[in-house]
């Protein structure tokens, strides 16, 4: 079975279901690893920084959107790790999954930010035509 | 040394190309800064040399972008307006002079004192001012005024969508120049605007005469150049620093942001500061070293060597269209959903600070104006103490001392008790000093007075040490 399921997080209600279907996906073999992996969007960090009341509160900020999903795992007993990147969304999950040995990519649909899916197209869209290994896209 | 080798030629070939970039996009800034502060293009654009290749050697941010700034352009309308450049240039030696002393103070540190309140009412009151100062070039402008302004903004968001690599700002401007040249519409241009002279910057020392009346003319707007050139270079150092993950020394970038402008002052160049929307750019163009900035300044000044006869003919509109998406770019467009979620008090700050910087054009003021009413928020929420009561337990909540004592007596004087004996729970208070504990011995007295004993629960450890060590027991005894 797998043996290290990229999950693509972003703290959205769409990623959470990922999350659950990564989970029973992770169930089936003890030695899967799971990866949550979670882009700061460059194009955000100016608001971010402006809206954060110091490093530390933003580090909370945005580790805290990731905690309900490392849970799930947890409470499966499913070996997981956190990796947070600098850039865009698509291209930095795309550069994990094929530079790390991921074997199956799970990502939600649609994430946060509709508007700019509406001009640029989705990211889970890029990331699933992009990826070299099986992607399962999750509604 | 290493570390400093790194931070030149760690990333080379991203670097250069990435000072390229900006460089093109830099361009039509600082003439529109220039032309905002009412001095000639040249002053911005060798201000923006000077300052970039200065600080690519000085300054405690790699891959940060300085030049001539919107923030500091508006500060300095009224001085060119009323002394003329020569004070402006000896306005801006001197604010490198109080940067330096900052930095050498470790001012920096004292940034994070400023609240976000107040942050986000800086961006966004330096977004509304340069829109404003931008509508003079096209209200009650002719129709091609308004064709060729609304043309710009429509080209920068579109180009993106076709070209990556090159800004489209510059793009747009290149495009809609030649249109103007070749139809032969009658629009203002860069050139009437003042003039453009291809050759270097020169070492010279501002006309002025040096007396305490010069002093006191440039002294005030040299104060608030200052103020404005660090909160803005360190809320952008602050963005770098987490869009890199890496940490910069804020205090060296201060002192850096000093040594640019009186290098700047005496070579001709209006001040400035880091600009966020460049700085932005740069990085996520793949710059992360000091050969960027290095690369950024040079490369302007070889531009406006080579191209100046063009740079002239853009058209007023087209600038000005450029300003605008500036603009939104700086706008922060999440404080409207901040107005509706944050504190009521946070919400005041930032509208004052953006009403007081509207009323007065200057920025400088408005950041003061909201740390002081800030602060007045928070020592007016500090130092105040709420008891409520369940039973004979009377629970005390916030920090109590010299400034606090005063709610808490007063709590303790107006409610009558029939109660032979109370007790007053400490679990979420903390007692910080003298006046908390004298206020402490005065209640329990006071209630003595009336028959009623007082018992004290649940004081924190280093409480009771203070107790010991001022009156030699604890009260909870």
């Amino acid at each position: 079975m797998y043996q290290h399921i990229l999950l693509a997080a972003d703290g959205s209600e769409n990623s959470l279901r990922a999350a659950k279907e990564a989970v029973k996906i992770a169930k089936i073999n003890a030695e899967t690893m799971v990866t949550i992996i979670f882009v700061i969007d460059m194009v955000k960090v100016k608001t971010e920084v402006l809206h954060a009341s110091s490093n530390e509160g933003l580090y909370m900020e945005r580790r805290q959107k990731i905690v309900p999903i490392e849970q799930l795992f947890q409470d499966e007993q499913i070996k997981c790790q956190v990796e947070m990147i600098h850039g865009s969304p698509g291209p930095e999950i795309i550069k994990y999954a094929n530079t790390q040995n991921v074997d199956l990519v799970v990502i939600g649909s649609r994430g946060l930010n509709s508007l700019q899916e509406m001009v640029l197209g989705s990211v889970s869209h890029k990331v699933m035509k992009r990826v070299q290994c099986p992607a399962m896209i999750v509604k | 040394m290493d570390n400093l080798r790194e931070q030149w030629f760690g990333n080379i070939r991203a670097d250069v190309l990435a000072g390229l970039v900006v460089a093109l996009a830099l361009i039509p800034e600082a003439i529109a800064f220039s032309i905002l502060a009412g001095v000639d293009p040249m002053v911005g654009l060798y201000a923006s040399f000077v300052i970039a290749v200065t600080i690519s050697f000085v300054g405690g941010r790699p891959a940060m972008i300085s030049a001539a700034t919107g923030a500091m352009a508006l500060v300095i309308v009224s001085l060119v307006k009323d002394h003329g450049l020569q004070y402006l240039l000896a306005a801006t030696i001197l604010t490198g002079i109080i940067q330096i002393i900052f930095g050498a103070l470790k001012i920096a540190r004292l940034m994070k004192f400023i609240p976000n309140a107040v942050m986000i009412g800086f961006v966004n009151s330096l977004a509304i001012l340069v829109f404003i100062a931008q509508t003079p070039h096209f209200i009650g402008g002719n129709l091609m005024t308004w064709l060729f302004l609304l043309g710009t903004i429509a080209l920068i968001y579109l180009i993106p969508l076709f070209i990556k690599g090159i800004p489209a700002p510059l793009i747009a401007v290149v495009i809609l120049t030649i249109v103007a040249i070749y139809s032969g519409f009658n629009l203002n241009t860069v050139g009437d605007m003042g003039t453009i002279t291809q050759s270097l910057p020169s070492f010279f020392i501002p006309d002025i005469p040096f007396t305490f009346e010069t002093l006191m003319i440039i002294l005030p707007y040299s104060l608030a150049l200052a103020v404005v050139g660090l909160v803005e270079s360190l809320l952008t150092a602050s963005i770098l620093d987490d869009m890199t993950t890496s940490e910069s020394d804020k205090n060296k970038e201060a002192r850096g942001q000093g040594i640019a402008n009186v290098i700047n002052g005496f070579f001709g160049g209006m001040a400035g500061c880091a600009m966020i929307g460049q700085s932005v750019i740069n990085v996520k163009s793949g710059a992360r070293g000091r050969l960027s900035t290095f690369v950024a300044g040079v490369f302007l000044m070889f531009l406006i060597l080579v191209l100046g006869d063009y740079v002239v003919q853009i058209p007023m509109p087209v600038l000005a269209g450029v300003m605008v998406v500036v603009c939104i770019t700086q706008f922060d467009w999440h404080s409207f959903k901040y107005a509706t979620t944050a504190p009521k008090k946070d919400v005041f700050v930032m509208l004052l600070t953006i009403g007081v910087v509207l009323y007065t054009h200057n920025l400088a003021l408005g950041v003061v104006a909201g740390i002081v009413v800030s602060a007045l928020f928070f020592v007016n929420e500090i130092s105040r103490v709420s008891v409520s009561q369940q039973g004979t337990t009377y629970f005390v909540k916030g920090q109590l001392f010299f400034a606090s004592t005063e709610s808490f007596m007063n709590y303790f004087k107006s409610i009558s008790m029939e109660q032979p004996s109370i007790q007053i729970d400490f679990t979420q208070c903390k007692v910080w000093d003298d006046s908390a504990i004298g206020a402490l011995m005065k209640v329990k007295d006071q209630l003595k007075a009336n028959n009623i004993t007082v018992t004290f629960l649940n004081i924190d450890e280093s409480s009771k040490q203070l107790m010991k060590k001022l009156t030699g027991s604890t009260l909870t005894d």
